[in-house]
């Protein structure tokens, strides 16, 4: 059996709208549908969606904390719901606009009471904070009381904190937003390396699609609370025909730029805006640029996950 | 009209949060009755002790109940936002509006107080008439004075509150002197027990001092406890302690815009 | 993966464990920590003044005089101390779960209940227990004592704690419905207290009947205390009542535990 399995998932909300008075009118919000996957051991998963699509629902789902209407979750073998603490010990949650350390106490105190909590033995606690500090950089903020602590190292010390009891899954909810490109990058690196060298299964909700193309050889994508994408990330860029921008910048304005592979869709002055298949190089394209026109500055914009989706839906027609 | 449009402001405020009203005056009732049966006990034994009779004790606990939340006794009045403010440090902004920031507090106290009157001040003494004999007031000029009372036993408790939250610029957390002036105003403005019963020179004490204007004054002047002119006297008595608190808040609020512009905060 | 664990045992050492560390990041300032309990305890010596002063104008209270009067006092106020200070945040509960923090409580494989009790877990309440034992134990000193008494005074203490906490946890649990109405509980859990300062013969039957037999408030003190002043019960009611508080304290922390088990199922079940 796989080690997270998800089968006819079904969640709805009752949103109960206060029209006037104490009148009531009920509506309900299917947030999942008929969802349905499994994720072997080992596995990075990329779960990706625009907002409101269901990420974080299926995330509660799968921990617990949220009872399905319907519909089958199996994690290690185990249903999340009713076997909450037990399920607990082998996983680990990193929120990422929420901290799960105690807010008022020094790094070093959350994670003692972590240990006790989860009754990690001392010598595998010792071996896997002292692998953590160096590798997340927090030696020197240990006896730092968390609120201190700025966005980065909060997250990292999260992480940290979510990794002490060598759980089976690690499941990361927008770890990398509000976090610069470096601190971005050296995080990535890190949960690269995790899963590589203890085989941690990680599941990575995230908007960034540079996190998914960094970590993820597989995608979930889940749009109105279901699965309308499920395979590796190759197959996602092809699929949604979509396209990347190539940006360029002239020395002196012109007409559009003709050339084979790329198709200018917007003109601003000197500024041209070129799309091309979001797998193609961008190399022969900005080579062939290069050569007929004068160039003053270039740069590629990646499609935003959104525009991915949406060209999932209308894989027929090619942007714009 | 600017300090008027703050109050009202404040009264909407306040007005959103029903189901903490709903809350507070069932708990408001649920002491009201203890009270009640605590004093009937009392005056079984002591037919006139204070000078009150069984019918006034009750009336008493009820009046009191009403006026808990719209005096803000403990807090949960516009002092609250002040402490936070000055908390976080907001509160240099305030310090540098046109509007006396003083006077802004007030104004918005006054509206909160306004609801809070209307809300959990008359649901209680619904319940407690309903429950219970109480006396209503001795006649128009009782129940004039009453209401005359009223925003002012309001200003005397927010200018003490206001006092509390201002020892924020200095200490750093007002937690402190918050809970203990909220114990000392439990007990001296007659919440605990009517400063009437209080022996010697405790009920001395305790009818000079400033507290004694927030309840037992307007409890008071509703069951006729004084005779004559003495009714202006007791108005009186809150207005001279309203202003000279008032006074204390200004100069304190002039020593702290000192210490802000001085050191940032 | 998961070492021996011990059972029943295992949540309490958890408790144990997270309310120990935040005593300890209170003790970092302990001449802020020592002035709150000792404020704390000048504070709650006046509430005791109001009573005392009662008694400038009575001899007795609903038959009761001062010092049995006081003996009630304290009782009540060491159970609501010691239950206030077991139940951490669960008056908190409806701010947990407007700001997710009860969400990351559940990804943690603790007993929910635990977590909240022990979080921000402080000795704040020292200053209110102590007082309230200083005035039992002055009373205590007027009381003829025998084993039977010092047992049934021991058994007061502790169902005391148990019924208090039982009120606590589960009025709180309103906020699992509704987030704003916290205050709802006080009219109980305080309520409860400060009716239980006052000899229950001051109330009429139908009160003295809802609070032994609806919610078992009066056997934080009252039956217990009728026995050891060796007083018979005012409203005629059985001796055997006067024993009994143990068993109030196992009943109502039952129901508190159900309450608390619907009350994280209906929020497992409809989100936040």
């Amino acid at each position: 059996m796989s080690l997270i399995e998800v089968r006819d998932l079904e969640r709805t909300f009752v949103l109960r709208r206060r029209s006037g008075g104490l009148r009531r009118a009920p509506s309900t919000v299917p947030a999942v549908h008929d969802l349905s996957f499994s994720i072997e051991a080992g596995e990075m998963v990329g779960y990706i969606g625009p907002n409101g699509a269901g990420k974080s629902t299926t995330i509660k789902m799968l921990t617990g904390i949220l009872v399905p209407t319907s519909g089958e979750i199996r994690v290690a073998g185990l249903e999340p719901s009713a076997r909450r603490t037990d399920l607990a010990r082998r996983i680990g949650v990193v929120f990422g606009q929420r901290t799960t350390l105690w807010w008022d106490l020094p790094l070093r105190d959350s994670f003692g009471l972590l240990q006790k909590i989860y009754r990690v033995p001392d010598d595998r606690f010792r071996r896997n904070l002292d692998e953590f500090l160096e590798l997340l950089d927090l030696g020197p903020l240990l006896d730092t009381p968390v609120r201190q602590l700025s966005l980065g190292q909060r997250m990292r010390g999260d992480i940290a904190a979510a990794l002490l009891h060598d759980p089976e899954i690690l499941y990361l909810d927008e770890p990398t937003i509000g976090l610069d490109v470096i601190s971005k990058g050296r995080l990535r690196e890190f949960l690269r390396t995790l899963n590589a060298e203890r085989g941690t299964t990680l599941l990575l909700t995230t908007h960034d699609l540079q996190d998914i193309e960094a970590l993820c050889r597989r995608v979930i994508v889940i749009d109105h609370g279901t699965a309308i994408f499920d395979g590796p990330l190759t197959d996602l860029h092809r699929q949604g025909g979509s396209t990347r921008t190539l940006v360029v910048d002239l020395v002196d304005a012109g007409p559009a730029i003709e050339v084979p592979g790329a198709v200018a869709w917007k003109v601003e002055g000197p500024r041209q805006w070129l799309s091309f298949p979001a797998d193609a190089s961008a190399a022969p394209i900005v080579a062939a640029v290069a050569v007929a026109y004068d160039v003053a500055d270039l740069s590629i914009q990646e499609p935003a996950i959104e525009d991915v989706i949406r060209d999932l839906y209308s894989a027929t027609e090619p942007r714009p | 009209m600017l300090h008027v449009a703050v109050a009202t402001r404040a009264f909407r405020r306040y007005s959103t949060y029903t189901a903490a009203t709903m809350a507070g005056i069932f708990t408001n009732s649920v002491f009201g009755v203890i009270y009640s049966f605590a004093y009937l006990a009392l005056w079984h034994e002591n037919h006139d002790a204070g000078g009150y009779d069984a019918t006034d004790a009750v009336t008493y606990v009820w009046l009191g109940q009403a006026l808990l939340m719209t005096v803000a006794l403990w807090g949960g009045g516009t002092t609250d936002d002040l402490a936070e403010r000055i908390r976080t440090g907001d509160v240099a902004i305030d310090l540098y509006r046109p509007v006396g920031l003083l006077g802004w507090y007030l104004a918005g106290d006054l509206g909160r107080a306004t609801y809070h009157l209307l809300t959990r001040g008359l649901a209680p003494t619904f319940i407690g008439i309903l429950l219970f004999d109480i006396r209503m007031p001795a006649g128009p000029l009782a129940a004039a004075a009453f209401l005359v009372s009223l925003p002012l036993a309001v200003t005397v408790s927010f200018a003490l509150r206001f006092l509390v939250a201002a020892t924020a610029f200095w200490l750093l957390d007002a937690s402190g002197p918050r809970v203990l002036s909220g114990a000392l105003a439990l007990f001296f403005s007659g919440m605990v027990l009517p400063l009437v019963l209080f022996p010697g020179w405790l009920g001395t004490l305790a009818t000079a001092l400033p507290w004694s204007a927030i309840i037992q004054v307007p409890n008071d002047l509703w069951l006729g406890q004084y005779p004559g002119a003495d009714v202006l006297a007791a108005i009186g008595f809150q207005l001279a302690w309203a202003l000279a608190l008032l006074a204390c808040c200004a100069l304190v609020l002039r020593a702290a815009t000192r210490k802000v512009v001085l050191q940032g905060g | 993966m998961a070492d021996g664990s011990l059972g029943v045992l295992a949540p309490a050492r958890s408790y144990v464990d997270i309310a120990v560390l935040w005593v300890r990041a209170a003790w970092a300032y302990p001449t802020s920590f020592l002035m709150l309990i000792l404020g704390s305890l000048l504070i709650t010596a006046l509430d005791f003044v109001g009573i005392w002063v009662m008694f400038a104008s009575i001899d007795t209270l609903g038959g009761f005089g001062l010092r049995e009067i006081a003996l009630l006092y304290g009782a009540t106020g060491v159970g609501i101390g010691f239950a206030d200070t077991l139940i951490g945040s669960v008056e908190r509960i409806g701010i947990y779960v407007r700001t997710g923090r009860l969400d990351q409580m559940l990804t943690k494989p603790v007993p929910l209940l635990v977590q909240v009790c022990a979080d921000q877990f402080t000795l704040r309440r020292l200053g209110r227990i102590s007082q309230a034992g200083i005035v039992f134990g002055w009373a205590a000193t007027y009381v003829d004592w025998t084993p039977a008494r010092v047992l049934v005074a021991l058994m007061m203490v502790v169902s005391s704690t148990v019924i208090f906490f039982a009120l606590f946890t589960g009025f709180s649990c309103i906020q699992f419905w509704t987030t704003d109405s916290s205050e709802f509980a006080n009219a109980f859990t305080y309520g409860g207290n400060t009716m239980t300062e006052y000899p229950l013969s001051i109330f009429p039957r139908e009160i003295m009947l809802a609070l032994t037999f609806v919610l078992p408030i009066a056997f934080v003190n009252w039956y217990p205390c009728l026995y050891l002043l060796g007083r018979e019960d005012p409203f005629g009611l059985p001796t055997w009542l006067q024993f009994c508080s143990p068993i109030a304290a196992v009943v109502s922390l039952a129901g508190a535990l159900l309450i608390w088990r619907s009350g994280v199922r209906h929020y497992t079940s409809t989100g936040s």
